[in-house]
């Protein structure tokens, strides 16, 4: 996937988490879950999603890059 | 590591502690002198009072006392903000910047007895706000930050809010659109210097600046309200607990005992302070014990938690079991390329931690998890596994010092009778009279007066004692969801809910979840014209989560035609809840409409 394709997932997975807010606006260095108000459990069906629609294995230590958006299109697209 | 190889004895149901292992002698060794021994008028004794014998402020046991004496120049509080930078914030400090604040209330006219509410992150703004407040001998009520709008609100109305302490973030978030509807709330003062037209928003940094740093505590009863702090029933709305500037007495006894808090100590509460646990141990017990207390303003990440250990030198650490198993999940490999040696106690509350968590402890970190018991009624820690105690993983340890705890059955007239049995199940009660037991729920007699039966605090916590004293959780006596080890009251969720045009009924359960206890989920039934798709179920979960807040919001909605209902309406979430779990239905007799 490409890092506009990755981006893309990751903006639909998280108006799904919380339809409230609009992702799309959201700065690639920002923290998604500061700006989104997104609790612990929102994160991690976050980084559940992403791993089943991408295949990509997400160990735990790993969670902290996932934090922004660039952190998930750069770690996704590795 | 320089721990001891094998400092502790584990067998299948108790883990026993060598004395040669204790890096320091814990503050109880002698449980059954001391419980014997122990008198809430000696523990009033480790408390100063106010200069002249004028009574007992909680500010002035937890900074001004050590301001005065040789712990001025220690480090009270030790600020570590998100972006990496760390402030120091002595007792002098904290004393001088508590004294600003009361001083600030008075000038902008506020009385005693008048509630200041905090709404913020964990910001040092945030601590020197309640001890000026408290100074100032007004109520402080804290609000989590991860409310929406409509908890803010309600409780903000029910505790007749005056002032509200905020950030501007949070202020055009979460307040602006509800200030109508708090005519009460007469000042906002927003951390920061930014200067506002409206005559109801202050910039802290000003009123801070014209506010003299000398203050002298009024005389304090020890029986005035001090703090207010809203917990969740199952039906209502939420109630405020009202605490009085004595139950320091009980969070300094409770730090010495339970959290095993030595003079040198470096101590971290991971609680936020929005939650009672936060307030306590995050914010009071450290202080009027003098330690150095960690502020971590980040949320949880486990491998910063593991690096704030290592750097501060963390001795003594209280936590909570969602944290500590998504710790588990990263595995203790993790933990052990950490240098935590200065780690002594680990202690954990929130909801019962599960016995592979406390073991997990010694496996990671060398020492296992001591998991206690309290709630936002008792005002501090009631029962729990002690430093020099034997830990049985699962239970929530043994009555502190100065409480006495037992099992109760309801009886016919409305009495109850004490179970004497071990292992038999029935209502955790506490005797009444401890310092820190809530005084009432602010304009709530009846609801306060339904808690005691005779001489009993009723906990509406299940549970059961064993043989050798210990006590152990069963379950929830009502229908409140504990999810993260937030108390969550479904009326409010489900109140929300009913707010959207498309929902014609709706009930709120919790569902077990592995990692944070319970998972609020709602079913709704919905009005004539209106379909259940994917479409309406996002729009359901983004209403609700507008309104109330992650912290609150459901997590999963499902549709139903009909939720199950008695003769009298009452919808049976109990039956709603067995059925999602596939547990027994149980008594089915009062059961008028069932679901479809």
């Amino acid at each position: 996937m490409t890092k506009a394709e990755i981006r893309q997932l990751a903006l639909d997975i998280l108006s799904s988490i919380a339809p409230e807010t609009d992702p799309s606006a959201l700065a690639g260095h920002e923290d998604i879950r500061e700006a989104l108000d997104i609790d612990s459990m929102d994160f991690l069906n976050f980084v559940i999603a992403l791993h089943q629609r991408t295949e990509i294995e997400i160990p735990e230590a790993d969670y902290p890059k996932l934090f922004t958006l660039n952190g998930v299109a750069a770690y996704l697209s590795q | 590591m320089s721990r001891p190889a094998h400092p502790i004895e584990h067998s299948s149901d108790q883990i026993t502690k060598l004395s040669s292992s204790f890096s320091r002698v814990p503050n109880l060794t002698d449980y059954a002198g001391e419980y014997m021994r122990f008198t809430w008028r000696d523990a009033w004794k480790l408390l100063d009072g106010l200069p002249g014998g004028k009574g007992y402020n909680i500010a002035h046991e937890a900074v001004d006392r050590h301001a005065a004496g040789p712990r001025a120049d220690r480090v009270a509080i030790r600020w570590l903000g998100k972006s990496g930078d760390r402030r120091d914030f002595t007792y002098r400090d904290l004393s001088e910047a508590s004294n600003r604040f009361a001083n600030a209330l008075i000038n902008l006219g506020v009385l005693p007895g008048e509630r200041v509410f905090v709404l913020m992150g964990r910001l040092p703004e945030l601590y020197v706000a309640v001890l000026g407040a408290l100074k100032a001998r007004c109520v402080v009520s804290p609000l989590f930050s991860a409310f929406g709008p409509e908890p803010i609100a309600t409780r903000v109305e029910i505790g007749d809010g005056r002032v509200l302490v905020t950030t501007l973030g949070l202020y055009r978030r979460k307040v602006e659109s509800v200030r109508a509807k708090l005519p009460g709330l007469a000042h906002v003062i927003v951390v920061g210097d930014e200067t506002f037209e409206d005559a109801g928003l202050h910039a802290w940094s000003a009123l801070m600046e014209t506010a003299s740093a000398r203050f002298t505590i009024a005389p304090t009863d020890p029986e005035d309200m001090a703090l207010l702090h809203f917990t969740s029933g199952t039906t209502g709305r939420p109630k405020g607990a009202i605490h009085v500037h004595g139950a320091i007495a009980a969070h300094h006894m409770t730090g010495i005992y339970a959290l095993d808090l030595h003079d040198d100590d470096i101590f971290w509460c991971t609680a936020d302070p929005g939650w009672v646990t936060g307030t306590s141990y995050g914010i009071l017990a450290p202080l009027t014990n003098g330690v150095t207390s960690v502020v971590v303003e980040a949320e949880f990440d486990a491998q910063t938690w593991y690096s704030v250990l290592q750097r501060e030198r963390v001795n003594v650490w209280y936590t909570a079991p969602t944290a500590i198993r998504m710790m588990m999940r990263l595995g203790s490999d993790v933990v052990k390329s950490y240098d935590l040696s200065a780690l002594r106690f680990m202690a954990s509350v929130g909801e019962p931690l599960n016995p592979e968590a406390v073991v997990w402890g010694q496996e990671a970190f060398g020492i296992p998890f001591h998991d206690n018991w309290w709630q936002t009624e008792t005002g501090g820690i009631m029962i729990a596994n002690f430093a020099a105690l034997p830990i049985k993983p699962g239970s929530m340890g043994l009555p502190l010092p100065g409480i006495t705890a037992t099992i109760v059955r309801h009886v016919q007239d409305g009495g109850v009778d004490v179970i004497d049995t071990p292992m038999v199940e029935g209502e955790l009660a506490l005797r009444k009279g401890w310092p820190s037991m809530l005084r009432g729920y602010l304009k709530e007699e009846e609801r306060y007066r339904k808690c005691f039966v005779g001489d009993w605090y009723l906990t509406g916590d299940l549970a059961k004692r064993d043989s050798d004293g210990y006590f152990w959780f069963v379950g929830r006596a009502d229908d409140v969801i504990k999810s993260a080890g937030h108390l969550i009251g479904p009326f409010e969720v489900e109140s929300a809910l009913m707010e959207h045009p498309s929902i014609a009924e709706a009930a709120v359960i919790g569902i077990p979840d592995p990692t944070v206890g319970e998972v609020v989920k709602a079913f709704v039934a919905l009005k004539p014209g209106h379909e259940p798709n994917e479409d309406l179920r996002k729009e359901l979960l983004g209403h609700a989560r507008k309104r109330l807040g992650p912290a609150v919001s459901p997590k999963q909605i499902d549709f139903r035609a009909n939720l199950p209902k008695t003769r009298s309406g009452k919808i049976m979430r109990r039956l709603l809840r067995a059925r999602e779990l596939g547990l027994p239905e149980g008594d089915l007799s009062t059961l008028e409409s069932d679901e479809k």
